[in-house]
């Protein structure tokens, strides 16, 4: 069990900077989903902490040791791959003791800890197959066992999930919450998928294109969002964004609305804001505040639970999700109002979120 | 899925593969009854006539001492031939594998021997170690050695050895890349975090995982030294001095043509013929499925 520290890291390829000055501190014991869209270089800040690719500027350190020169083996950490990375010539057995073998642990305390984390991940009845013989989310335990039988300072999940289908994705979601619930170790998981973050994360960090745009518990991030990447790429479907000007105390967004600033913002908003609504926020009728929205529904996407209209303003769509199922049909005009102190305003500019 | 083309007309499909049938035909099966009927005709001495004398040449052939220690250069060249291919090659293979700059110029240059003819490189070879003018026999004489293998036997084997594996490295590099850029680098790194160096990498990932490749050119560089390495032989040693490197395609061609011993010749042929058909079926067989992980 350790705690992970990145100083003013960076990481160039040639002449470009491809992971721009990182800090980040991963608390003992604290489980850190790493999320972005994909090529952000979440992965290459991941690979740096395991000793796979180099540390161009800055230091990482794990459980107070400066790792940067340290190869990766002498890290202790475990990883687990998208593609699990089994060797496929041994048995299940066999690929979680390999490590172990080479750690030179005794042939008892090997078999103990295999046998161990086999019935953690209830792997029992398999321990004697080939990987091939495996299903997907049997394999992706495996890939778990190799990394729990060494007991490392802390594991590093590389998009694990990716490979699986929609209903066991979920299914591996709620193990590894389970497992660190039970083991209680450092996580750093990396994913582009924001429900994953969302879910398995006591605090994530949103990456765009090489730059941590924010740190904070799920829910922090999510009512709180930093900028325009983070709000958009955070919640699903995405946060509605309307690019507008400044009308006086408000923001003109088109159609002769004016969505009035919060009075702390007044002093700051420049000439160009965005205003931004997530779905669940918008309130059909007038149970909301500020303007009315009038809107053209377009699509209707009924899910049962809720229902997603995808309606017009402005000349772009925006969606609204409605509770239950008494939806409006396509073609049909709806009425709607935003949710008290739930409309967003960053600087288009910028990007930034305004703050007073 | 299966792709199948079904031809509506009966005889085309037939004309197309005729001209394929007629070459099997012709320079296979023909030849090959013709080797299996002379091998059991036993002809005089100007070719005048000949009498059927059912198995008597291959009775005579194992009863010679001088075709029995053929077997045994056969075997001693072979293994050298395919194990030495293989073990350079290998090391080749994984050393352009870890090439990230140019590696495409080290790809090219070491496929190019072979697109070299056998007995352009036998004779290549043969002028590079000649006792006389040869160049590394200069710098072998320089640092005191005898080199002539024109005299000593086991300098003429390691000549052929030389130019016959040189040959064959170029082949055995491509499926050794091939394979070895088939396996997954998340694998190779997977095992450095488990705490596995460069070498025991190799050895315990890397290897088990080109075993398929391994047997599969480890047949086909076997059948190579039986039988492609004829021009070789022929360009430099000729089978000598004595018979150190007389393999037994060698003595097929000498009994037969210089000797004029069709009879004994076919036989020999014929005995070849079952080595490389059981070669090709262990390999049939193995290949899809013994050597799977």
């Amino acid at each position: 069990m350790a705690e992970i520290v990145l100083q003013g890291v960076t990481k160039s390829f040639g002449k470009t900077e491809v992971i721009h000055r990182t800090d980040v501190t991963i608390g003992d014991g604290e489980f850190v989903v790493m999320v972005g869209p994909s090529g952000c270089g979440k992965s290459t800040i991941l690979r740096m902490i395991a000793g796979l690719e180099t540390t161009t500027d800055g230091e990482i350190r794990i459980g107070g040791r400066r790792v940067n020169e340290v190869e990766p083996k002498d890290r202790n950490i475990a990883m687990v791959f998208q593609n699990y990375a089994l060797y496929p010539h041994m048995s299940v057995y066999d690929n979680m003791a390999y490590g172990l073998k080479i750690r030179k642990f005794t042939k008892d305390d090997i078999d103990k800890r295999v046998q161990r984390a086999a019935g953690i991940l209830e792997l029992g009845p398999y321990l004697r197959r080939k990987p091939r013989e495996l299903s997907g989310g049997q394999r992706q335990r495996v890939a778990m066992g190799r990394a729990i039988v060494r007991e490392p300072a802390a594991f590093l999940f590389d998009e694990p999930l990716s490979n699986l289908d929609a209903k066991l994705r979920v299914q591996m979601r709620l193990e590894i919450q389970k497992l660190h619930r039970e083991l209680a170790t450092t996580s750093v998981y990396v994913t582009h998928d924001q429900v994953e973050a969302m879910t398995l994360a006591n605090r994530m960090l949103v990456i765009n294109a090489g730059t941590v745009e924010q740190i904070g518990a799920p829910l922090e991030v999510y009512d709180d969002p930093a900028s325009l990447f983070v709000a958009g790429f955070i919640g699903s479907p995405s946060m509605n964004f309307m690019p507008g000007r400044r009308a006086g105390d408000g923001v003109d967004v088109g159609e002769g609305l004016v969505v009035p600033l919060p009075p702390a913002l007044r002093a700051t908003a420049g000439e160009q804001v965005t205003v931004g609504v997530r779905p669940e926020h918008f309130v059909p009728g007038t149970g909301g505040e500020g303007p009315r929205f009038r809107l053209r529904v377009d699509t209707v996407e009924a899910l049962g639970a809720d229902s997603l209209l995808h309606a017009g303003f402005n000349g772009t769509l925006l969606v609204v999700r409605i509770e239950g199922h008494a939806t409006p049909l396509a073609g049909s005009s709806l009425e709607a109002s935003i949710l008290p102190g739930k409309a967003y305003f960053f600087d288009t500019v910028t990007g930034k979120r305004l703050a007073g | 899925m299966e792709k199948r083309v079904v031809f509506r007309s009966a005889w085309l499909p037939y004309v197309l593969v005729a001209p394929q049938i007629a070459i099997t035909v012709i320079f296979f099966f023909w030849p090959a009854a013709q080797a299996v009927y002379y091998s059991f005709l036993l002809q005089d001495a100007f070719g005048l006539k000949s009498q059927f004398v059912w198995f008597q040449n291959f009775v005579d052939l194992l009863r010679d001492t001088n075709y029995l220690s053929s077997f045994r250069t056969t075997a001693v060249f072979s293994f050298l031939v395919a194990a030495s291919g293989i073990a350079i090659s290998l090391l080749l293979a994984t050393m352009a594998n870890a090439v990230v700059r140019g590696a495409l110029v080290y790809k090219t240059l070491l496929i190019w021997p072979y697109a070299v003819a056998p007995a352009i490189a036998g004779i290549l070879w043969a002028f590079l170690f000649a006792p006389s003018i040869g160049i590394v026999t200069y710098y072998l004489k320089w640092i005191g050695l005898d080199w002539n293998w024109m005299m000593h036997s086991p300098q003429a084997m390691l000549l052929v050895v030389v130019a016959s594996t040189w040959k064959q490295i170029s082949y055995n590099f491509l499926f050794f890349l091939a394979g070895l850029q088939s396996i997954p680098k998340s694998l190779i790194e997977a095992a450095a975090i488990d705490g596995a160096g460069p070498f025991r990498r190799f050895w315990t990932i890397v290897f088990p995982l080109l075993s398929p490749t391994t047997f599969f050119l480890l047949v086909i560089n076997i059948v190579y030294a039986f039988f492609d390495t004829f021009g070789v032989i022929d360009a430099t040693t000729q089978g000598g001095p004595g018979n150190a490197t007389e393999i037994l395609v060698y003595k097929v061609y000498y009994d037969g043509v210089k000797a004029a011993d069709l009879g004994g010749s076919s036989a020999q042929s014929v005995i070849l013929m079952f080595i490389v058909i059981s070669l090709t079926v262990v390999q049939f067989r193995f290949v899809e499925r013994k050597v799977q992980y």
